[in-house]
């Protein structure tokens, strides 16, 4: 039966290594989904003796329902922040195991044993698995709350702010130290509890000062996080299922993390200590000088004329569900001899491939998907570039040295002959800064909604002969 | 060898195999992968099964409840979301 914990441990190895190529992913997927069957199985079978089965079968019926019932009722456009969600979830259920098994554990029955009984890694893993749990669960509610569009401001600022982080910091270890060595059950409690609000309280506070604009990378890491602490759960319980999977989870989790920050061109220590973070809210409208706004009509004129075009899509085309009206202008562009790409830049949307993954449900042929790197030496030779609903990914304000985007790589948009913008107002991006690139010369604003701006284009380009 | 030592030593090499698994992924599957591994960190699960013991006192069997709930709704949640996110590329597949 123990055999069992290998079967999944290797399901779940091939199903992350299929995961990684487009064409193995869903059954990547697959394989997982099967893995994680068969390692609910052999526990079951393992332990079935002595367990609760009403709260086995209560719990797992109950779970799923829920669980299947939120994943269904998200939006495409929401699934970022549900991927936020459900991480804080199981962050906050190996912080429960941990607390549970403390109840449990036969060498903690005798009141004259305190925790440290029971071996040191063992005793070291349970403040672990709660504090990084906790941690794990309201920093992700945090993060869900933020890529929702919600805005939270740190109560604190600058010096202040990092103190109360280290004091929290410091507390949780602390009082994880006296969790393990105190020899009253009572103190032992106390402590579990306490440690368990003030990791609550530091994940909060850690991600509240992180921008907007970063908190993919956050997701990414807490996703780590959940992975660490389901590992350190499995030190505590002596179970090495749990322990090789979160182990995998947790470094996988790391390494993605590091491909994203690569993208944002930003080291994690940036993101994390809030540097392009700060909520800096835009000055309005009236920062701009010479904005020229213009009509679907005028633009389809526009693209009467042009030889190139090139899309690049932003957050705004999901939350407008435009993604579809894009595909059928830029079919109907194509057929009139209008070369026609997408622009996709790494962190669109709110999520590495989050555009990618929108795009590909409305059909969008892969050869015209084009990432940054590849197609920003070609922008100088487009004629016109339409920007839906995206901001920051194209504001030129990220080439100056100093500001909260500096260094942040972005689609040269402002190259091409024409830039028509999408946009329905000049409020700032997830950013939350100016964007330069509105003031040029060669930019037009449409001042609509992206579906509404684009279906207008798609009746005005049929029009046209 | 007890059981502790091998405990660590299988953290160290399923850490090293995390590395290495996913070094190359094209930006495609950045989202997806992210929540298909979100998926996988339910396996806590596991964990959360083992303490739903009987004969244990009401507040580790309500616990052990609760943490089946979430790491359960981390789980299934985690691959619909993932399978949704996937079943976009099926479609463009049939097409070839």
């Amino acid at each position: 039966m123990v055999y069992l914990y290998l079967l999944a441990t290797l399901l779940f190895v091939v199903g992350i290594k299929r995961l990684t190529s487009v064409k193995t992913c869903r059954q990547g997927n697959r394989i997982s989904e099967l893995g994680m069957l068969v390692a609910i199985v052999a526990v079951l079978a393992i332990s079935g003796d002595g367990a609760n089965w009403w709260i086995i079968v209560a719990g797992l019926l109950v779970g799923a329902g829920a669980g299947a019932y939120i994943a269904r009722i998200t939006k495409t456009t929401q699934m970022p922040e549900m991927v936020a969600a459900l991480n804080g979830f199981g962050g906050v259920a190996s912080a429960l195991v941990a607390m549970a098994f403390l109840l449990i554990d036969p060498l903690l029955k005798d009141p004259d044993r305190s925790l440290i009984d029971t071996g040191l890694v063992n005793a070291i893993s349970t403040p672990a698995t709660i504090l990084i749990g906790m941690v794990t669960l309201t920093g992700s509610f945090v993060a869900y709350f933020k890529l929702a569009g919600k805005k939270m401001a740190h109560p604190l600022s600058g010096a202040q702010r990092h103190m109360l982080h280290a004091a929290l910091a410091l507390g949780a270890i602390a009082l994880g130290t006296w969790q393990v060595l105190t020899g009253s059950h009572t103190a032992m409690t106390v402590a579990t509890i306490l440690l368990a609000l003030v990791a609550a309280a530091l994940g909060v506070f850690l991600v509240m000062p992180i921008g907007g604009a970063d908190m993919p990378v956050v997701v990414s890491l807490l996703n780590s996080y959940s992975g660490i602490a389901g590992a350190a759960a499995g030190f505590v319980i002596n179970n090495p299922l749990l322990v090789v999977v979160g182990a995998l989870v947790g470094t996988s989790g790391l390494i993605l993390t590091q491909i994203m920050c690569k993208a944002m061109n930003r080291s994690l220590g940036n993101v994390l200590l809030g540097g392009m973070g700060e909520e800096t809210v835009a000055k309005d409208a009236k920062d701009y000088k010479s904005i020229k706004s213009t009509t679907p009509e005028e633009v389809a004129m526009l693209l009467d004329g042009a030889s190139s075009c090139i899309f690049v899509p932003g957050y705004g085309l999901a939350v407008a569900q435009a993604q579809h009206v894009v595909r059928e202008l830029a079919d109907l562009l194509q057929k009139r001899g209008c070369q026609v790409r997408y622009a996709i830049h790494p962190v669109a949307g709110r999520m590495p491939g989050h555009m990618n993954v929108l795009l590909a449900e409305s059909d969008v042929p892969y050869d015209q998907l084009w990432e940054m790197d590849r197609i920003n030496s070609d922008f100088k030779n487009t004629d016109v570039v339409i920007v839906v609903g995206a901001n920051d990914v194209v504001n030129p304000a990220a080439r100056e040295q100093t500001g909260p985007i500096a260094g942040m790589p972005i689609l040269d948009v402002d190259q091409a002959r024409t830039v028509v913008v999408i946009k329905r107002s000049l409020a700032p991006g997830y950013a939350g800064i100016k964007n330069p690139l509105f003031d040029l010369d060669n930019c037009l604003m449409v001042f609509l909604d992206a579906k509404e701006a684009l279906e207008g284009m798609v009746k005005e380009v049929k029009d046209l002969k | 060898m007890d059981s502790t030592f091998l405990l660590i030593f299988t953290f160290a090499i399923a850490s090293l195999l995390g590395f290495e698994l996913i070094n190359k992924v094209p930006p495609t599957l950045h989202t997806p992968l992210m929540s298909g591994s979100n998926a996988i960190s339910g396996i806590t699960v596991v964990g959360a099964l083992l303490c739903a013991r009987s004969g244990e006192g009401l507040l580790s069997q309500l616990l052990a409840f609760l943490a089946i709930v979430f790491a359960t709704i981390n789980v299934v949640g985690g691959y619909v979301v993932t399978d949704r996110m996937l079943a976009a590329f099926k479609k463009k597949g049939k097409e070839k």
